[in-house]
């Protein structure tokens, strides 16, 4: 991208009162955007009674500790421990799984010429179109044929079914000089070798953006596993925050609900922040 | 599509796609399929038989209120989700595109939402508008405003809504301020040295420059309200009450699941499969090479 000189102060009005403005707005705008999160956390820090005589208090209370440990460890149907767990697993298994199975279809797609080649590419490129919301019905009943209902199978190969990655890696594939196959193939390399020593580390910063959209897909992935595990010790926790709600007039235990809210989106928080650079551009670029 | 240079051989290449047709084909195109045929029979009361009744399904449903009305709440919906999601975004990706320092932090605090995923909106907007702890909710009463969304069909669209859209601002945000950051600075220097004042630069130069992107998110909104949101659906209000939240995908999975009506779910899945089709045609067809999430 071109560089453009900043212009003189002044000339695009970025003057005292309207730049002091424009932050009281920023500012206000974060509080506002954040106010859910502040909220949800300051519950998870306080008793029960605090929450069920409203207002319930804007500042943190002292029971930080106790609420999480109970969350964690004995939660309402399964300790959140546990969900946490099969949301790890679900989420690193769709993004490595999709990442593998796109990496591979899409060298093959870019760097050969086989029989049925344009078939395969638009068998792949239709399911761009059909998220898994839309078919539910069918793909349960596939799942629960093959015996993997309550299974991490079950959870994770329907959605690893989409061509989005394998669309990114081949649009990547085609803007790598044409000059490095030619000297690897030259060279007598084998096209895996090619892949493994060329290809692939040249991907790897595209890997890396594709992973952290990917993971917290798969992560924040409600319906699916909504469907399929109806075994509480399979519930991911995205999911299984709704199953902590009591059924009828019963209260709800506010304070480790929350907890497990804010337990669910650290993960992602974390993986978004730390590679905010990386993720950014992986969303623009893959996006435009 | 095709490179200059290529390798010979058709088994390597075969067996490196195997993966992804195999996966496609299973979880994809086997289910898809029935999803067409279960559309063109109704299983009688007892499960054991089906009973072919062409479009029979289709018929039923479009001559259905209950489906009709679905579809205008999707549409309701929708619309607005995807406004209160893009004006707030835009408005400040303006005003973060104005300052040269700090506009970095910003983005970073606004960014959280993105990670959070809709069912966990859900569950955090219902704390907040809560009948019974709610804290909005509470203040509210106490203005003399006597907020109830699980029994006011309004108040509980509202509700989805805004749970809906808080997540997509920071997304939107991110691409706002992405697409104005490339703005050539120079083209709004001249601007402003032909005496344009900044309503007015914004208004002809910037949003102009502006419609790729504004149109690109119009359409990837649209498909995040049809078929994301049912996390914050499910939480919040559970389709009702009387159905005034029960958007397509939600009546998919309320007729297929809760209600064991499979022909009927399996023809509404067609239906939203042609939607999202023509959705998806209609953006590579206007946005050439843009891929959605």
């Amino acid at each position: 991208m071109t560089q453009y000189n900043d212009p003189p102060p002044g000339m695009v009005e970025r003057r005292g009162a309207s730049l002091w403005l424009s932050h009281v707005i920023m500012i206000g705008g974060v509080l506002i955007v954040f106010f859910p999160i502040w909220l949800a956390f300051v519950a998870s820090t306080v008793t029960q009674p605090e929450i069920t005589q409203p207002p319930m208090p804007l500042w943190p209370g002292d029971q930080f500790l106790a609420n999480y440990r109970e969350a964690l460890l004995s939660g309402v149907n399964v300790p959140v421990a546990t969900m946490l767990f099969n949301s790890l697993v679900m989420a690193m298994g769709i993004a490595v799984g999709k990442i593998i199975i796109s990496l591979l279809s899409a060298f093959a797609i870019v760097y050969f010429k086989f029989p049925g080649k344009m078939i395969f590419f638009w068998l792949i490129f239709l399911t761009l179109m059909l998220p898994v919301e839309v078919r539910i019905v069918p793909t349960y009943e596939v799942v629960a044929g093959f015996g993997m209902l309550n299974s991490y199978g079950g959870l994770i190969l329907p959605l690893i079914a989409s061509a989005t990655a394998t669309f990114l890696f081949r649009q990547f594939y085609m803007t790598v000089p044409d000059e490095l196959a030619e000297a690897a193939r030259v060279d007598g390399a084998s096209p895996m070798r090619f892949f493994r020593d060329i290809l692939f580390p040249m991907s790897r910063t595209n890997i890396a953006a594709l992973f952290v959209i990917l993971f917290i897909y798969g992560w924040n992935q409600y319906l699916w596993p909504l469907l399929i595990t109806t075994d509480p010790s399979m519930n991911t926790i995205v999911m299984g925050i709704k199953q902590m709600f009591p059924s009828g007039d019963d209260t709800a235990n506010w304070p480790v609900i929350m907890a497990t809210s804010i337990l669910a989106m650290i993960p992602p928080i974390i993986v978004v922040i730390s590679m905010q650079k990386l993720f950014i551009r992986g969303l623009v670029d893959s996006e435009k | 599509m095709e490179k200059r240079v290529t390798f010979k051989g058709w088994l390597l290449p075969l067996c490196l796609i195997a993966p992804q047709v195999l996966v496609s084909a299973v979880f994809f195109f086997y289910p898809a399929g029935q999803a067409v045929w279960q559309s063109l029979f109704i299983p009688d009361p007892f499960g054991l038989s089906m009973q072919y009744v062409g479009l029979g399904n289709f018929e039923y449903l479009l001559s259905d209120p209950y489906y009709r009305a679905s579809f205008l709440t999707t549409a309701i919906f929708s619309t607005l989700v995807t406004l209160c999601s893009m004006v707030p975004a835009l408005f400040l990706a303006v005003v973060a595109d104005r300052l040269i320092k700090g506009a970095g932090v910003y983005r970073t605090m606004l960014i959280w939402p993105y990670a959070v995923a809709p069912a966990i909106a859900g569950v955090l907007w219902l704390f907040m508008f809560n009948t019974r702890v709610g804290v909005v909710s509470w203040y509210l009463g106490h203005l003399g405003y006597d907020w109830n969304h699980v029994l006011n069909g309004g108040e509980a669209m509202g509700l989805v809504v805004v749970a809906s859209a808080w997540g997509r601002i920071s997304y939107n945000f991110l691409f706002f301020f992405a697409a104005l950051q490339a703005i050539p600075k120079s083209v709004i220097e001249a601007a402003a040295i032909d005496g344009a004042r900044f309503w007015r630069r914004f208004w002809t130069i910037v949003l102009p420059l502006l419609s790729p992107t504004t149109f690109f998110l119009l359409v990837v909104n649209i498909v995040y309200a049809f078929f994301e949101t049912f996390g914050v659906i499910h939480t919040i209000t559970s389709g009702g009450p009387q159905q005034s939240t029960t958007i397509l995908v939600y009546k998919v999975f309320s007729d297929g699941f809760v209600g064991q009506d499979l022909g009927s779910s399996a023809a509404q899945s067609v239906i939203l499969l042609v939607v999202v089709g023509a959705l998806t045609i209609f953006q590579f067809k206007f946005i050439e090479r843009r891929v959605h999430y």
